[in-house]
C-alpha cells in the first residue's frame, strides 16, 4: 500500500519529449498487433469462404460455424481473463489487474453478443427457428447474463474502488459457477433432448479443411481480442492517469 | 474458536429476534408467496394432468422470487441504520457477519416454505410434503441464501438495489433451478430416495461453491 | 508555549510499541478529492488528544481511519504497535467508538444492545458488565426499553456504554457533544478525565478540548497544521492560536503550513525526463 512515493512523484504533466517517446513505441507495438489481426481476419475470411469445403447437409450456411465456434471458445477465455485478474486484484489491490479485468468483460459481452446472434442466424435457414436450447447456446446465453450482471453492478457503484472489488468477487464466483452451469445444462439437455438433432459440429469425422479454417477463425478472432483488451487497457490506464493527477492537485490543495 | 460460535449466535439471535419485533421479512414474503400460487391458476388456467407437470417449475420460481425479496432486505435495514458500521468496527470475523445472514434467512425462509409447501400440494394437488422434497426445498433454499447473501451485501451499496440483486443473483442460481426443479419432479413421480440422478449433488455442489467462495470473498465486500 | 510540530515527532516508529496511536503521512481520497493530505499524529497510552479543526478539515475522516473502518490511500497507521492497516481485526478489539451515529439497534432494547456488542468483543461476565453500564450511564431502570424509544441524549448515552462495555484502551469520540444531553456529557468527562484510557476527540467546541485534553491538534484542509499542550493554556490563547492557523491554512496550500513530518511535494521542474509517470503501488 506504498502509495505515498508514487504521489508525491506524480507531478503535473510535462508532455514532452519522454512521454511522447513511450507513447510512439506502445503505439507501434498495437499498431503491428492490430496489422497482424486484420491480416489474419483476411486470411480466416479466405479460408471460411474458399478454402474450406462445402457442407453437404446446411450447404453454405454452414460456414457461420466457424465465426460462431471461434466466438464461442473466446467469450469463454475472455471470461476465464475476468476471473484470473478478479482474483489478481483482490490479491495485489493493483488497478491494472481491475483494468483487464474490466477491459475483457466489455470485449467478452460483445463476443458472447454476436455468438448469440449468429446462432440465431444460423439456427433460422437450418432448423427453421431463431434460438434452440441446445447445451451450448443454453450456456453460452447464461455466460451472457453473467457478463451484463458483471457490467451492471460496476455501474451502479458508484465508488470505483468498491465497483471494482465487488466485480472481482462476482467475476471469481460466476467463473467457478460455469462448470455447473454446463454440467447442469448438459444433464437437463439429455433428459429434454432437441426434437430435431442439432448438430452444431459437422459430424463424427470433421475433414482436416475444417479443422484447420477453424484454427485460423479462431486464432483471427483471438487476435482481435488481443488487440482490443490492449487498446481499452490504455484507455483506462489514461483515465487513471488522470485521477492520480486530480489527486495530485487536489494533495497540493488545488 | 467458541468465540467464533458465541459470535455467530449472537448475530443470529440479533436478526431473529429483530424479525419478531419488525415482522417484516416472513410475514411479507408469505403473502407474497400465496399471491403468486394465485396468479398463476389465472394465468395458467391450469388443468390437472398440466399442474402436475408444472408443478416443480411453478414452485421453484415462486420460491427464488421470493427468496430474491428476503435477501433484499437482509442488509438493507442495517446499511440504511448505520448498525453496519458498528459490526464492521466489532472484532468479529466478515465470514461470520455473512454467515449469520445466511442462517438467518435459511431460518425465514423455511418458516415461509412451512406455510407455502402446503398451500402449493393444496392448490395444485401435488405430493410435495414427503422427506425427499423437503430436503431439496431445504438444500435450494441453502443454495439460494448463500449465493444471495453474497451478493445482497455488495447491492445494498449500490444504486437500484432491488433491480441489482436478482440481476446479480439469478443467473448464478440457474444450475440451482434446474436440479431443484428435476430433484422434485422426480420425487413427485415416485423416484426412490436416493436416486442415481445427479440433482442433489448438484446443490450440495452449489451450496459448497457459495459458501465456500463467499467465506473467502466477503471481506472485500465489507472493506471500506 | 507554542511548540512547532516537528518537536513532536522526533522519535522512530520503533517506539511504537509505548504509543497507542502512530500515524505519518495519513492521506485518503474519495475519488479525486483528497479528505487528507498527509497526517501524522501520536498518541501515547493514557493520553488524551482533541483534533479541532473548520468543517472540512478531516476530523471525522480521520477519526475512521484510526476506528479502522476506512483504509487509508497512503501513509502508514500503527495501533498498539500493530501495523492497523494490513492486521486491522487485530486491534479492534481494544477501540471504543462513539460517533453520530450510535450504531445501536433500534428494535433492540438497551440490555439486548448491549449484550449482543459485549458477546461480540468477548466480554467476560456479561450480565453483570451490562448492568453495571446501563446504571453507570444514568438508566437503570430502562434496560428493557427500546432503544429507538429513548431520546436522542439518552441514545448516545448508551452508545457511550456500548463503547466502553469491553474497556477499550482506546476511545475515539466523533463530535460526542453533539448527540450527549447534559447527564451524557459529565459521564462522557468523568471518564475522559479519570479512566486509564487513551482518548482521540474531535470537536468544534475548543473550551471542551482545553477541559478535557492534555493536548490540542490542530487540522486544517486535511493536514495537521498545528499542536499544543494545554498544561497551563487559557481560553482566549488557545482561541487566539486558533485563528491564527487556520486563517494561515485558508489563505494557501503552501503558505505558512507543511504537512507535519513530511517533505514539501515537488514542482514540475523537478520531475527528470526519462522517469516514467507510474501508475498504481510497486511499479518501477
Amino acid at each position: 500500500m506504498d502509495k505515498q512515493l508514487v504521489l508525491q512523484e506524480t507531478a503535473p504533466p510535462s508532455v514532452g519529449p519522454r512521454v511522447a517517446a513511450t507513447q510512439l513505441r506502445e503505439d507501434r507495438a498495437l499498431r503491428l498487433l492490430l496489422g497482424l489481426a486484420a491480416i489474419a481476419m483476411v486470411v480466416a475470411l479466405y479460408a471460411i469462404f474458399v478454402y474450406a469445403p462445402t457442407e453437404r447437409v446446411m450447404g453454405h450456411v454452414q460456414r457461420i460455424f466457424y465465426v460462431h465456434v471461434s466466438l464461442a471458445w473466446l467469450s469463454y477465455l475472455a471470461f476465464f481473463v475476468v476471473f484470473a485478474c478478479s482474483v489478481g486484484y483482490l490479491w495485489r489491490r493493483d488497478e491494472r489487474w481491475d483494468a483487464v479485468a474490466r477491459a475483457s468483460a466489455e470485449i467478452g459481452v460483445v463476443f458472447t453478443t454476436l455468438f448469440i446472434l449468429s446462432g440465431a442466424l444460423w439456427g433460422r435457414p437450418v432448423w427453421g427457428t431463431w434460438w434452440t436450447w441446445d447445451a451450448r447456446l443454453t450456456t453460452t446465453a447464461l455466460l451472457w447474463f453473467l457478463y451484463v450482471a458483471y457490467l451492471m453492478l460496476r455501474a451502479y457503484v458508484p465508488d470505483t474502488a468498491r465497483a471494482a472489488r465487488y466485480a472481482a468477487v462476482l467475476g471469481i464466483v460466476g467463473f467457478l459457477d460455469v462448470p455447473i452451469i454446463h454440467m447442469s445444462v448438459v444433464w437437463w439437455r439429455t433428459l429434454h433432448p432437441e426434437p430435431t438433432v442439432a448438430r452444431l459440429d459437422s459430424g463424427p469425422a470433421a475433414p482436416p479443411e475444417m479443422v484447420i479454417t477453424l484454427v485460423l477463425a479462431s486464432l483471427a478472432f483471438g487476435l482481435l481480442y488481443l488487440a482490443l483488451l490492449i487498446v481499452r487497457v490504455r484507455l483506462e490506464r489514461l483515465r487513471d492517469e488522470v485521477r492520480q493527477l486530480e489527486q495530485a492537485l487536489s494533495l497540493r490543495g488545488e | 474458536m467458541s468465540l467464533y460460535f458465541r459470535q455467530l449466535a449472537a448475530l443470529v439471535l440479533k436478526d431473529l429476534r429483530l424479525e419478531l419485533r419488525r415482522r417484516e421479512t416472513v410475514a411479507g414474503v408469505l403473502v407474497f408467496v400465496l399471491l403468486v400460487l394465485v396468479l398463476f391458476q389465472f394465468a395458467l388456467d391450469l388443468e390437472r394432468a398440466e399442474a402436475a407437470r408444472l408443478t416443480p417449475g411453478l414452485l421453484w420460481i415462486t420460491l427464488l422470487f421470493a427468496g430474491l425479496l428476503a435477501l433484499g432486505r437482509a442488509f438493507a435495514a442495517e446499511y440504511d441504520q448505520g448498525t453496519l458500521d458498528g459490526l464492521r468496527l466489532a472484532p468479529v470475523d466478515r465470514s461470520t457477519i455473512y454467515l449469520s445472514k445466511v442462517i438467518a434467512t435459511v431460518l425465514f425462509l423455511s418458516l415461509v416454505e412451512l406455510v407455502a409447501l402446503p398451500a402449493f400440494a393444496a392448490a395444485l394437488d401435488a405430493p410435495l410434503l414427503t422427506p425427499g422434497v423437503l430436503v431439496t426445498v431445504f438444500l435450494g433454499t441453502l443454495g439460494l441464501a448463500a449465493a444471495g447473501t453474497l451478493f445482497a451485501a455488495a447491492a445494498v451499496q449500490a444504486r437500484a438495489r432491488d433491480v441489482l440483486l436478482p440481476l446479480l443473483v439469478l443467473p448464478l442460481l440457474a444450475p440451482l433451478l434446474i436440479a431443484a426443479v428435476h430433484a422434485t419432479a422426480d420425487l413427485m413421480a415416485g423416484a426412490a430416495v436416493p436416486w442415481s440422478a445427479p440433482w442433489w449433488e448438484l446443490l450440495v455442489g452449489l451450496c459448497v461453491l457459495f459458501l465456500g467462495a463467499a467465506v473467502l470473498l466477503f471481506d472485500a465486500l465489507l472493506e471500506e | 508555549m507554542w511548540q512547532p510540530a516537528s518537536a513532536l515527532h522526533s522519535e522512530s516508529p520503533s517506539d511504537s510499541q509505548r504509543r497507542v496511536v502512530e500515524a505519518q503521512g495519513l492521506v485518503k481520497f474519495y475519488g479525486a478529492t483528497a479528505a487528507l493530505r498527509g497526517c501524522d499524529l501520536t498518541v501515547a497510552a493514557g493520553e488524551r488528544v482533541a483534533l479541532v479543526g473548520p468543517n472540512g478539515a478531516g476530523k471525522t475522516t480521520l477519526l475512521k481511519l484510526l476506528a479502522t473502518l476506512v483504509r487509508p490511500s497512503a501513509g502508514r497507521l500503527w495501533l498498539f504497535g500493530v501495523d492497523a492497516v494490513r492486521y486491522p481485526a487485530v486491534v479492534r478489539r481494544r477501540l471504543g467508538v462513539v460517533a453520530h451515529d450510535t450504531y445501536l439497534y433500534r428494535d433492540l432494547t438497551v440490555a439486548e444492545n448491549l449484550a449482543l456488542y459485549g458477546r461480540l468483543y468477548g466480554v467476560a461476565d456479561l450480565r453483570r458488565r451490562v448492568a453495571e453500564s446501563v446504571a453507570w450511564v444514568g438508566l437503570a431502570g430502562q434496560a428493557d426499553r427500546r432503544v429507538g424509544a429513548l431520546s436522542r441524549g439518552q441514545q448516545q448515552r448508551v452508545a457511550l456504554a456500548r463503547a466502553l462495555l469491553h474497556a477499550p484502551a482506546l476511545l475515539l469520540l466523533d463530535e460526542p457533544d453533539a448527540g450527549l444531553d447534559e447527564a451524557g456529557q459529565a459521564l462522557l468527562a468523568a471518564v475522559v478525565r479519570e479512566a486509564a484510557i487513551s482518548v482521540v476527540l474531535a470537536t468544534h467546541a475548543l473550551e471542551r478540548a482545553l477541559a478535557l485534553a492534555d493536548r490540542v491538534v490542530v487540522l486544517a484542509a486535511g493536514r495537521v497544521v498545528h499542536e499544543v499542550a494545554t498544561a497551563g493554556l487559557t481560553s482566549e490563547a488557545l482561541r487566539a492560536i486558533y485563528r491564527t492557523v487556520t486563517n494561515a491554512a485558508k489563505q494557501g496550500p503552501d503558505e505558512g503550513s507543511r504537512p507535519a513530518g513530511g517533505a514539501a511535494l515537488p514542482s514540475p521542474a523537478d520531475t527528470p525526463v526519462g522517469q516514467p509517470v507510474s501508475l498504481g503501488s510497486g511499479e518501477k
